[in-house]
């Protein structure tokens, strides 16, 4: 579904990733960990095509397209949807305008008509109350006053919603209680489907243990150094991640 | 009677001033007493108002330009403009719609004023002005049961010259300044409301204002009074087609407020902006005032301004009345290289007085605007309250955002609050909306509509609707 090959970017003139190599299939959750700074925040990001981020060379092709040709909301309505480790305030919109907004947008682009609104509410209230938020959500500015864990549980939301083919979660555990973390991972673990691919980007064990990933890879230095499965989250949790650049490097 | 004697100072200076035959529809350009007279004479018009008329002529004349605005724009020939101009067929007023001029319906139809929809289904009364002759009044009658007058200003001076002596210029004087002085000797058409005592008018009224023929000024002249405990909601939309030459707009509107009357005014400003190049539009000089002259009275003005070449325009509040109340919601959008200098006057005067600024500019291209209010609160004016907020949107880094706030506090028991904000455009915002699959134009219009929420939930529900649509018009291509 998702290929990087051999990816370099650079960001204001000094290079994140250095030749990046990953491959997520259909149905498989992947996890992307290393520490602070190794770039997994930047292919996120260069994959849902944020602007300030020079691809140099490599590739992303998403499903056999190239994705670096593709404009943001292009990448968006073939099925990538991204969610963001700090959500943005947009004053004035209401959360359920830009959730609407944004469903027509994908129904639209597949030549569907537009969602009638009772069908939409249903749709909304259903995915609402599995993330335990109240109604009155819907009516507040997407993401304005709301706390760090009401920012996540809307990124859910919005999957929820949205059901991207390739779900990719910039540090949903950061700023997450443990209750908190719980509902998000239900809600993560419930977009799981032998269609649907995920890549979670994250710090820490501690998520892993509510989403249980079929792929780990450590990022450290712009280059996935080590992959493995399961275990080897555990292991990263119980020894850091020294002894990975030291193996790396040898 | 004087309509004889009117005649004949008519037809004597006609011999002296411009070589026209007196059948014309349009005077050619050129401005002095014996224009006025031309005018006053078309209009049908009593004497006192050919001499209200001169006597603010002679006012103008003796003022000059006023140059403190931030706005740059060449001198203005005022002998180069017409200033009357009436449509074709005007001379016998038509009746009802079905007389009227089906190719002037069709230019409403493209200006979006299906008159009959938007009167019937929306139970509008709409007194739409083409050029100077007000063409159609509807719904006159289910005001008139209601005891409402809705009728165009040239009508009222004629049927109901007590009321209109008594009210006009009251609150903007001949002389206030040197556009209201111009407005004041050759206006030619606008509207004239009257609610009386008690009455809640029945119906939002409405007017379309539109500059058709090139190379004419508009004048119109606006007076709405509530009588004691009365309301009205009064909506106006101006748009204009497009024009190489620069046209001249300078209106007067003038609210009176009595004992807890309550006039809601709102405008939805698209006259035409000029090209990229700033070449055409309207100069928009325009003097809206409202005077809340009775006790626990209210004036809210809500303007929606997306068009013009040049704004300059600052509708305003006397709060004379004890506890009188005072809003000004305003979204100001420009693109282009047009220039906006507007803002609001709160002049505090009676006891606990009110007042609510709120003011969203949002500047695209190679625009400039700037926000100018004055908040005056004079010596007898005990626990009067102000609230202002003013947020600035850029979108690009050509354009320009200015705030120039004025208090005058002359009683230390007011209280008097001030906001800003200038923002660009996040690009996260967009970079957040796009990434769920959302047009960046689609995008730059829902956080643009979002940042002016506060005024347009102030708008008469249809017309926020509208009022988006433009918004959405205005910045196409704003961005990338």
């Amino acid at each position: 579904m998702l290929e990087v090959k051999d990816l370099h970017v650079t960001v204001e003139g000094s290079e994140i990733l250095k030749g990046l190599n990953l491959t997520v299939n259909p149905g498989e959750v992947h996890a992307l960990m290393g520490p602070n700074g190794a770039g997994k925040s930047t292919l996120s990001a260069v994959i849902a095509g944020k602007d300030g981020y020079e691809v140099t060379s490599g590739e992303i092709l998403f499903e056999g397209k190239n994705l670096l040709e593709m404009e943001i909301e292009e990448r968006a309505l073939a099925g990538i949807l991204l969610g963001f480790q700090y959500p943005v305030e947009i004053p004035g919109v209401k959360n359920i305008y830009l959730l609407k907004a944004a469903l027509n947008a994908q129904r639209v682009a597949r030549g569907e008509e537009e969602i009638p609104a009772p069908e939409f509410m249903k749709l909304v209230r259903e995915q609402l109350s599995f993330m335990k938020m109240d109604g009155s959500f819907l009516q507040r500015a997407v993401n304005e006053g709301f706390s760090g864990g009401e920012k996540k549980r809307n990124e859910i939301l919005q999957m929820l919603v949205l059901q991207p083919k390739l779900a990719m979660l910039d540090e949903i555990d950061s700023g997450l209680d443990i209750d908190a973390m719980k509902v998000v991972a239900e809600g993560i673990n419930s977009l799981r489907n032998a269609d649907r691919a995920i890549l979670m980007v994250t710090h820490y064990q501690r998520l892993l243990e509510h989403i249980v990933p079929d792929r780990v890879h450590v990022l450290v230095d712009g280059r996935i150094v080590k992959s493995g499965d399961k275990e080897l989250a555990n292991e990263l949790e119980a020894r850091g991640y020294e002894w990975v650049l030291e193996e790396s490097a040898a | 009677m004087a309509s004889q004697e009117m005649e004949e100072l008519v037809q004597r200076e006609y011999t002296q001033g411009f070589v026209t035959d007196i059948e014309s529809d349009t005077v050619p350009p050129g401005l002095d007493e014996n224009t006025i007279a031309f005018i006053s004479n078309k209009k049908g018009e009593p004497e006192w108002m050919l001499e209200w008329r001169l006597e603010a002529y002679r006012q103008w004349l003796t003022m000059t330009t006023p140059s403190w605005a931030h706005l740059d724009y060449p001198p203005i020939d005022y002998q180069a403009i017409s200033y009357y101009s009436a449509p074709k067929k005007q001379e016998d007023k038509p009746q009802s719609l079905d007389e009227v001029d089906p190719k002037l319906l069709e230019t409403y139809e493209k200006l979006g004023i299906p008159l009959h929809e938007r009167a019937a289904l929306a139970g509008v009364a709409v007194d739409a002005v083409f050029d100077s002759v007000s063409v159609t009044t509807t719904f006159k009658e289910k005001l008139a049961e209601a005891g409402v007058i809705f009728c165009s200003i040239s009508e009222a001076i004629r049927e109901y010259p007590e009321l209109v002596r008594q009210y006009l210029g009251s609150v903007v004087p001949q002389g206030d300044n040197y556009f209201a002085a111009l407005n004041s000797a050759v206006f030619t058409d606008g509207s004239f409301v009257y609610v009386p005592e008690g009455v809640e008018c029945p119906m939002e009224l409405s007017t379309y204002f539109r500059i058709n023929a090139a190379n004419t000024g508009q004048f119109e002249r606006t007076l709405i009074v509530c009588d004691k405990r009365a309301q009205v909601s009064y909506l106006e939309g101006c748009t204009a087609p497009q024009r190489d030459e620069n046209q001249l707009h300078a209106a007067v509107v003038e609210l009176v407020a009595l004992e807890d009357a309550n006039i809601k005014y709102s405008t939805v400003q698209n006259w035409y902006p000029g090209d990229e190049d700033g070449k055409g539009g309207i100069y928009n000089f325009v003097t809206k005032r409202g005077d809340c002259r009775g006790d626990r009275s209210k004036i809210s003005w809500t303007q929606v301004e997306t068009g013009s070449a040049i704004t300059w325009k600052y509708p305003s509040c006397m709060l004379r009345g004890k506890d009188s109340v005072g809003e000004f919601y305003s979204v100001a959008v420009t693109n282009g290289r047009q220039q906006a200098d507007t803002g609001t006057k709160m002049i505090h005067i009676g006891e606990g007085t009110r007042s609510t600024i709120i003011s969203k500019g949002i500047a695209a291209g190679r625009s400039d605007q700037a926000y100018r209010g004055l908040v005056k609160v004079g010596p007898r004016a005990k626990n009067a309250r102000n609230f202002t907020q003013c947020d600035s949107l850029l979108i690009g880094d050509r354009c320009g955002a200015h705030t120039f706030p004025y208090q005058e506090i002359g009683n230390s028991s007011a209280t008097v609050e001030h906001e800003a904000t200038t923002s660009k455009i996040g690009e996260d915002q967009l970079f957040y909306c796009q990434s769920r699959g959302i047009s960046e134009e689609d995008a730059v219009n829902m956080i643009v509509n979002g940042f002016c929420k506060d005024v347009f939930q102030e708008l008469p529900m249809e017309f926020a609707v509208e009022a988006e649509a433009l918004l959405n018009v205005t910045l196409e291509g704003a961005v990338g």
